[in-house]
């Protein structure tokens, strides 16, 4: 992973850190169940105090970004369904507003359209439920 | 883990004839830290740090390090045998090699660690069978660091540990710092140079002429510190902008450059009461307030 931290901004280094962790996590440069490197070798590898990696860790921990385990070391644990899924969602309705505008173009009527819709959507419970 | 400072000085001073080198030093340093003694040359960290070790004595004032009276001439070999010391000039017995020096320091130190000793060998690059006196400042240097991190201390304190090191060799000495600190080395090193202080410290305590001039933690500088310009259709007077936590006050023409340790919004609000008519905020870095504690005491 790669942090650049810069000790003459007007910023805690522990504050930088963290936003650095999470803003990798949200663009997906850092995953769930992803390894951290461990206090002493992320500060020796930035050069930055032990005690600002373990306060940005332990903060992140309560945010429920990270996970520490004692003695291994740090995971990312992403527990931030709450924006995923929005974001999923979002995706979702791009999809299914094409997927319309083809289905009227061959001439489908919007009642039709909503029977398919429902048949499908009970078909795999069906089917799940039988196994 | 105790929060007992590892150091602690209360009112110290130290005279030669009429020249005060330390005055009314109360220092309080937290274990597990690093924490940066910061200086111009001649301000009397070497002078702080001789009399934390009991090399020389205090003209008035006590002090304790790690437990024991650093004037107390029993406790104070105590307190050396517990502490790890990189000297300004780097002292080392000229006439022996690198090899030879670290055979001979190695047991006095029962928890010496071979494997630090071989570690730092390797990044330092010195050479084993050279005389130490022939040996280049820098890596003198390194070997002295060697010698005092090889010990694994509870304490290590250093007296401007980058002097004479070239970029590279600083980046090592940082590096090993940090590596001593993560397995529970306090470290308290004196420096004048701002770029290592800001990278690694926990804490600074800023010394001039030999007074404590401020003893705060960095990241809460970096919260707090921030500089506001102001600029005004007409000045208004010092006092009316003097809140709790300014430290500093510029005025030229109609502008107004405020520094202040805290309270940033309080002075902020003052300013649009007073009908400033642009209010700008940028941070501070330790460069500026040192240099600005400096110049302006």
């Amino acid at each position: 992973m790669l942090f650049k931290l810069n000790p003459s901004a007007g910023q805690p280094l522990y504050l930088q850190l963290m936003q650095q962790i999470r803003h990798a996590v949200e663009k997906g440069a850092l995953q769930q169940g992803d390894q951290l490197p461990g206090i002493r070798t992320l500060a020796e590898e930035l050069v930055i105090s032990p005690t600002t990696v373990a306060k940005a860790y332990s903060e992140l921990e309560h945010e429920g970004v990270l996970e520490l385990r004692q003695g291994s070391g740090a995971y990312i644990s992403v527990k931030r369904r709450g924006l995923s899924q929005m974001q999923r969602v979002h995706e979702a309705s791009k999809q299914v507003r094409q997927l319309l505008s083809e289905l009227r173009e061959v001439g489908l009527t919007e009642d039709a359209i909503r029977r398919i819709f429902e048949a499908e959507l009970l078909y795999p419970a069906e089917v799940l439920s039988k196994q | 883990m105790t929060n007992i400072p590892v150091i602690e000085t209360n009112d110290l001073n130290k005279s030669y004839g009429q020249v005060a080198a330390v005055r009314a030093l109360s220092l309080s340093i937290n274990p597990h830290q690093i924490t940066a003694f910061l200086g111009l040359n001649g301000a009397g960290k070497s002078t702080t740090i001789r009399m934390l070790l009991g090399m020389i004595r205090p003209s008035s004032g006590t002090g304790k390090v790690l437990g024991h009276r650093i004037d107390d001439a029993n406790e104070s070999v105590c307190l050396r045998r517990k502490v790890a010391y990189v000297s300004e000039n780097k002292q080392l017995y000229d006439y022996m090699t690198v090899e030879q020096i670290i055979r001979f320091t190695r047991p006095f130190y029962p928890d010496w660690s071979l494997d630090r000793e071989r570690r730092l060998l390797k990044a330092y690059e010195l050479p084993l069978k050279r005389r130490i006196k022939s040996l280049s400042k820098g890596m003198r240097t390194k070997l002295a660091l060697l010698l005092a991190l090889a010990r694994k201390a509870e304490l290590l304190i250093l007296d401007e540990p980058s002097e004479g090191l070239d970029p590279i060799g600083i980046e090592l000495m940082l590096e090993s710092l940090v590596a001593q600190n993560s397995e529970g080395t306090t470290v308290f090193f004196s420096s004048h140079q701002i770029p290592e202080v800001e990278r690694i410290a926990d804490h600074v305590c800023l010394l001039h002429q030999g007074s404590l001039v401020l003893d705060a933690s960095l990241d809460d500088m970096r919260q707090s510190y921030r500089q506001i310009d102001l600029v005004f259709p007409s000045l208004p007077n010092e006092s009316d902008v003097r809140v709790a936590g300014v430290e500093s006050i510029r005025a030229s023409g109609r502008q107004m450059s405020v520094v202040v340790s805290r309270n940033a919004e309080m002075l902020i609000e003052r300013a649009h009461d007073l009908h400033a008519s642009s209010v700008e905020v940028s941070p501070i870095g330790l460069r500026e307030i040192f240099l600005q504690t400096v110049r302006g005491s």
